[in-house]
């Protein structure tokens, strides 16, 4: 006995080293689970309103682009008010719309905290779970996909953003519709992504845009960029084409969480097919 | 003593600051990330005992994970940073012999050793975080590249703040 006292007393380093690198792998790799949740990252309390004070004084600095980018905004919303169109027939009644039926709704929110320069990156926004955001919901900015909400506290939540190795998005090409799977290009540029698995029958064109499609959890439609490159990474049965993304992740500022719905029913119905 | 522990608490906050606010965005031609908290770690004195060092070493990597959204990452590889410290101090600086407790900074110990001790212990913590980051064979090329190049940067940033505070040991 007192000989394993003495053995590990003289090797102290080495199993204070095991110790703690166990702690710090096991930590890490339950975080790469999207499924649990966890206390050290920048949605909680103290983080996060670090980050917002921080945040606050950034954007006292980049008032000048935001108001440009919000004036852009409103012309564009202004051309669709029914007042600046002409009404070019003469008998207009009014329709009492029960066609449609609301199925997303948006959650607009800033963004306090956001990187592009790793492999893994994570958003932060000032807005959680008491104004309705909750695990999964896909989330876009002014000018397309920018994620998917991972992690919602009260105040605060973290989003998995598309510049992250383990994000996928079903994609089509707008044109011809042909689906297939969108990623963050290899190389890390925050600018460039890949649009794999397209079947070759597709006869895509630079600059064609790339939507999401009917079974990514956006909407259908959504942009995520036009299509820059067409070498063939790959001589595999499937087409792969960069992708020159719509949205400047690393000026993002205000976000829009997408609320589906339909979202619990889909996923109910689902389940139960998975039970049989 | 109390002036050591003081001084220490200090720099961790800053370091962690500095680390969290200004050098998260900070990349160079997409390539080099510089991770310069870790000078926490190394300029701890050399008489700091082990069950001390660890759990230190854990603390800063997981404060730096908090605001990384990585929890673990940096934890894992301050603590095989500390480890290596370990190592390289007991190979290279003989126990006794001191008169005033020197401490492992660039003016305590000279150019050559400082800049051995730096390189050899940011290599190693860069080598696993960028390859425990990305976790992938596949992209060994690229992650090698950043690895390398952050690496510089890093020691370059460490080599420039000991300048900045640098005190030559009195004989």
């Amino acid at each position: 006995m007192r000989n394993l006292l003495i053995f590990i007393t003289k090797y102290s380093a080495f199993f204070l080293f095991l110790i703690f690198e166990g702690i710090a792998l096991y930590v890490f790799i339950n975080y790469n689970d999207f499924q649990r949740a966890s206390f050290i990252n920048t949605s909680n309390e103290l983080t996060g309103n670090l980050y917002r004070n921080i945040s606050n004084v950034n954007d006292y600095l980049k008032l000048k682009e935001i108001n440009d980018s919000l004036a852009r905004q409103n012309a564009l919303l202004r051309n669709q008010l029914m007042s600046s169109l002409y009404i070019d027939t003469a008998g207009h009644r009014k329709v009492n719309d029960s066609v449609y039926k609301q199925q997303y709704t948006y959650i607009e929110a800033r963004v306090i905290n956001n990187s592009v320069n790793k492999r893994m990156n994570y958003i932060t926004i000032n807005k959680g779970s008491l104004n309705g955001i909750g695990k999964g919901m896909g989330v876009i900015a002014d000018g397309g996909v920018v994620g998917i909400v991972m992690q919602a506290s009260p105040h605060f939540s973290v989003i998995r953003s598309l510049l992250h190795k383990d994000t996928r998005i079903s994609a089509m090409l707008a044109n011809s519709k042909e689906g297939g799977s969108f990623m963050w290009a290899e190389d890390m540029d925050p600018h460039k992504g890949l649009l794999y698995d397209v079947a070759n029958s597709a006869q895509p064109h630079l600059g064609d845009t790339v939507v999401t499609d009917q079974h990514s959890l956006f909407p259908i439609g959504v942009q995520l960029g036009r299509v820059s490159n067409l070498k063939p990474k790959t001589g595999g049965f499937f087409l792969n084409m960069e992708v020159k993304l719509s949205v400047d992740f690393s000026k993002l500022e205000y976000v829009y969480v997408i609320n589906n719905k339909f979202a619990q029913e889909q996923q109910g119905l689902e389940a139960l097919q998975k039970d049989e | 003593m109390s002036r050591v522990i003081f001084a220490n608490f200090i720099r961790f906050v800053v370091l962690v600051f500095i680390q969290a606010f200004l050098l998260k965005n900070i990349t160079v031609y997409d390539l080099a990330v510089p991770y310069p908290y870790i000078l926490f770690v190394m300029l701890l004195p050399f008489e700091t005992p082990n069950i001390l060092l660890f759990p230190l070493a854990f603390l800063i990597g997981l404060s730096v994970d908090a605001f990384y959204d990585t929890p673990g990452l940096h934890a894992a590889a301050t603590v095989l940073l500390a480890f290596v410290r370990v190592l390289f101090i007991s190979i290279t600086v003989q126990k006794d012999g001191f008169d005033n407790d020197p401490e492992p900074t660039l003016g305590g110990m000279g150019f050559r050793w400082f800049f051995t001790y730096s390189a050899v212990l940011t290599l190693v913590h860069h080598f696993i975080l960028f390859n425990l980051e990305v976790f992938r064979l596949s992209e060994m090329e690229y992650t090698l590249s950043r690895f390398l190049m952050s690496s510089v940067f890093t020691v370059f940033l460490m080599l420039i703040t000991g300048l900045l505070f640098f005190r030559k040991k009195r004989a």
